[in-house]
Formats: structure tokens, sequence, C-alpha cells
């Protein structure tokens, strides 16, 4: 059934971000640690133990694989309400520390991405995982 | 006409997904006929998201873009925090994790870059405009990692409400600037890759502007960005108000 597979992905969701929090106080953070991230590892070894299981059918990874799906049209909601006034009327120096931030990141970006080795390895571009093993 | 604005009022979120569905194809097309696919549906899509977003600004005063006009409410709820966190939860079912392992450690080294880097580029540009002292400096750097490690870290060290808005202010260009310049700059930071994404997950910092830019660009690294992405608030809010602070204060007295 389809909703097996949202419950999962709901399951790792809300454990995730459980996770977040206790690590947050944890370590006197008033924030969540990485509560999304560790939903993500959740998700991934709860897809890798059942699939080797033959607990996975399809009809359950749809459950999931909707959800991705609308992943886009999602971050297209979540764009148009931003608080994009008060960041024009943050000024100048908003706009130059943003603009350095952001300059300086994309060099790094480009400067470790040449660095690292050249992937020839193109198999991450099809199909989705469960033809992982 | 009362009765369409009352369906849709009650209806916010099934608006909401007819209101994104035509904003999506609209973008698709003008992708596909003005720009003949150079430039990606998803890119257009999220600069009119934006678009809209000021506009419903200036039209409501409010802070939350067009979501504050109460008859699209709904996109409120399914561009909120929780939709999009769920959303990104769910496109991990993707990942492929032997390239995700390999690129393990260089994600938390660019996860620390992506902290430090920014924080010091704001701190940096305070001071030359005349906010020289620890406290301000902080704020507005901590501002420049992500628009919520910046007012969490002002909030821990007693910044007052102007310099926050300034820290939020900051983080918010940020934001959406990376949305904005991301596929544009994908072939100069070599955005190709698993590890390249989780590269610039770390990097870029600020979920919403990773995972919007990483959209833009190739909706197939999403997962590998935002897995280390969403690590960057945690991390920034902890060494923001500590380590950062104290280094700055050291530094400037």
């Amino acid at each position: 059934m389809i909703i097996y597979g949202t419950a999962i992905l709901a399951a790792c969701h809300l454990l995730g971000v459980y996770i977040g929090d206790v690590l947050g106080s944890l370590i006197g953070v008033k924030a969540n640690v990485g509560g999304v991230g560790i939903a993500m590892m959740l998700l991934i070894a709860a897809r890798v133990f059942l699939h080797k299981r033959g607990l996975m059918p399809e009809t359950t990874e749809l459950g999931v694989g909707f959800w991705a799906a609308l992943y886009i049209p999602v971050v297209v909601a979540m764009a148009s309400q931003q608080n994009v006034v008060a960041a024009l009327k943050g000024g100048p120096v908003a706009l130059l520390a943003a603009l350095g931030a952001v300059t300086l990141c994309a060099a790094v970006i480009a400067f470790i991405n040449r660095l690292g080795p050249k992937s020839q390895d193109s198999s991450w571009q099809i199909g989705t995982v469960a033809d992982e093993t | 006409m009362e009765m369409i604005e009352h369906a849709l009022r009650e209806n916010s979120l099934v608006m909401a997904f007819a209101f994104v569905g035509i904003i999506m194809w609209l973008s698709v097309h003008l992708s596909r006929y003005l720009t003949f696919g150079r430039v990606h549906g998803s890119a257009i899509a999220i600069v009119i998201g934006l678009i809209l977003a000021y506009w419903g600004g200036m039209e409501t005063g409010g802070s939350k873009g067009l979501a504050d006009l109460k008859i699209f409410s709904g996109i409120g709820l399914m561009g909120g925090a929780m939709m999009r966190d769920f959303a990104i939860v769910a496109t991990a079912f993707e990942v492929h994790v032997d390239e995700a392992k390999k690129a393990g450690l260089i994600g938390v080294l660019s996860l620390f870059l992506g902290t430090v880097i920014p924080f010091v580029v704001g701190a940096s540009v305070a001071w030359s405009m005349g906010y020289t002292d620890a406290v301000s400096m902080t704020t507005i750097g901590a501002g420049a990692v992500t628009y919520i490690v910046g007012p969490v870290t002002g909030a821990a060290i007693g910044a007052g409400s102007d310099l926050m808005a300034l820290s939020i202010a900051t983080g918010l260009i940020k934001a959406i600037m990376v949305m904005v310049f991301t596929p544009a700059l994908a072939r100069f930071m070599k955005l190709d890759s698993p590890r390249s994404a989780m590269v610039f997950g770390g990097l870029a910092g600020t979920v919403s502007g990773v995972s919007a830019g990483l959209a833009a660009t190739d909706r197939r690294l999403v997962p590998y960005g935002a897995l280390v992405a969403t690590f960057h608030t945690g991390l920034g809010c902890l060494m923001g108000p500590s380590v950062l602070f104290l280094a700055t204060k050291a530094l400037v007295g």
C-alpha cells in the first residue's frame, strides 16, 4: 500500500527531527542540529534494510517517490514566501556581506571540485534506488 | 466573485497546488520557447516565486511574501518548513549510498569552511562599514552564514533588534543569491556529480538556498547537497556564539 511508504517517510522524518533536537540540547544550542540530515540517513537505512528483505514493493516506494517528486513545486512555494522586501531593505552592509560570502564560497567550491578525482562513474544518473544491492 | 474567493480561501492548500502547478507550467514553456531550454524551468519558476514574494510583501507589509495574502495562505503551508523538510527527506530515497559515503569527509570539511568563510567575510564587511565592536561583527557575520544562525547568535550574545534585522537581511540576501545564481554558476563550480553537490551543500549553506539552487540546476543532485546542508544551521548555531564570537572578541577587543 502506498501509505506504507509515506508512513515510513514520516516516521523517519519525525525521528530524525527529534534526534536533531536532542542533539541540539545536549551540546547546548538553541537549534535543531542536522535533524533533516539524520532523517535522510534513517530513510536510506530503512530503504536498504527493507529492500534486502524484499519488503519494499513498488507501491510502497511510490508512497515516498510522490513526495520526492513534489520537491520542486514545494521549493517554488517556498520561494514565493521569502521575505524579499526585508532582504532588499537590508542596505549596503547586508548586500556586501552576502555578496562577498557567496562569491568567495563559489570560488572555494570551484576550487575543491577541480581538485577532486575525475568522476567517470555516472551510475548515479540513472535509475533511482531500487537497483542497488 | 465572492463565492469563488470563498471557495479558494476554504481550500487554501488545494489552491496552492493549482497555483504552483500553473507557475511550473508557465515556467517550463518560458524555458522552452524563450530561452530554448538554456535556463532550467525550475530556475524560472523560483525567480517567479521570488518576484511574487516581493509583490506580496509590498502589498501586505507582512514578512511571509505571497503567503500573507489571504487567498494564498495555502502557499505558506505548502512551502513552509514542514513540507519542505518532508520533501527533502523523501529525496533521500534516491541517494546512491556509495557515492554519498565516498564524499563524506570532503562534505564535512566543506561544512566547516561554509561556516567560517561567510562569517569572516560578513564580519569584515561589518567592520569596514563602521560596526567595529565584537557583538555587531559577530551578529552580522553569523547572518552571512544563514538567516537562522544570525538571530540565534545575536540573541545569545545580546545584540540589539536593529542589528538582528540587519543580520537576518544578510542571510536572506545570501539565500536568494544562492537560489538565483547557482544554475548560472553551475558550470564554473563544476556542479555535476554527487561529490560536487555535497561540497556545494556544505559551502553554500542555507537549506533554502541550496535546495532551490540545486533544484534549478539538476534535480538528481538535490539529495546529496541537502544531506550536508541540513547540518549547516546546527553547526553555525554551535560555532557562532562560542568559538567565532570569542575569536572575534580576541581580535577586536
